[in-house]
């Protein structure tokens, strides 16, 4: 299925640009009208995915963040957040509840599995040394579903 | 982000607002600690009613002031969490440690 809409951003791994992130996919994504609910979802999965970026992925530098973002004819929205950052070593082992790597901060160790539940379809592909990609899907519910 | 702070040595609640993510987190930890330290109360409160937005940042906000607190012998709570806020503190398993009303 070919998308009907699509854009991209590129930005660099500072925290600051978390929000700028999510809520950009956020604008991108008003145009399915979805409900308060859908936004405030793929907000929280998207700004898990950017964070991960710069916390994990960038660790030690700046580095560029990549977010493509589709929107379907079914009203399916793919949103894929890049980065080129130090890839994970065990993904399966990174997308376990609780589990982080990192001892600096005040990290849950909860990202992935906020963005298992907030989306419909969470897939993660990694390469160490080459960097992480996540793709994120959820559908939005038509008005006339509602 | 904001962080109001109001009560005393026996109960003194925190209230949260603006968006808590991993950028601000490290804002709202510091002005929490910092009366947390200086007063030492027996009771935290964590109102998150005036948040606006909420990612897995605030579940380890909550849980490094729940070992703060238990490490002085005192208690943490959590009130005023709604809709996607309280379902990512249900999600961490936050609700076994810490009472969220």
């Amino acid at each position: 299925m070919k998308p009907t809409n699509e854009m991209k951003l590129a930005f660099e791994s500072r925290s600051q640009n978390e929000s700028f992130a999510r809520v950009a996919v956020a604008a991108f994504i008003a145009q399915l009208d979805p409900t308060v609910e859908e936004i405030s979802d793929i907000k929280t999965a998207v700004s898990e995915a950017v964070t991960n970026c710069v916390v994990h992925g960038y660790k030690d530098c700046i580095g560029k963040i990549y977010i493509t973002a589709k929107i379907y004819p079914d009203n399916r929205v793919r949103i894929i957040i890049r980065d080129a950052g130090c890839g994970i070593p065990d993904i399966e082992r990174a997308m376990e509840p609780l589990y982080t790597t990192c001892d600096t901060g005040e990290r849950a160790g909860m990202g992935f599995a906020v963005m298992e539940a907030f989306t419909d379809r969470l897939q993660v592909r990694s390469t160490s040394g080459k960097g992480t990609s996540v793709y994120l899907e959820k559908r939005i519910a038509s008005k006339a579903a509602r | 982000m904001n962080v109001n702070l109001q009560g005393d040595r026996e109960a003194l609640t925190a209230f949260l607002e603006g968006e808590i993510d991993h950028h601000s987190a490290r804002s709202f930890r510091d002005c929490i600690d910092e009366r947390v330290a200086s007063l030492g109360p027996k009771l935290l409160v964590l109102d998150f009613s005036g948040i606006t937005f909420m990612d897995s940042s605030g579940v380890g906000l909550v849980m490094g002031r729940y070992r703060t607190m238990q490490q002085q012998g005192g208690e943490l709570r959590v009130q005023g969490a709604k809709g996607t806020i309280r379902r990512i503190l249900l999600l961490s398993g936050l609700d076994k440690l810490v009472r969220i009303e």
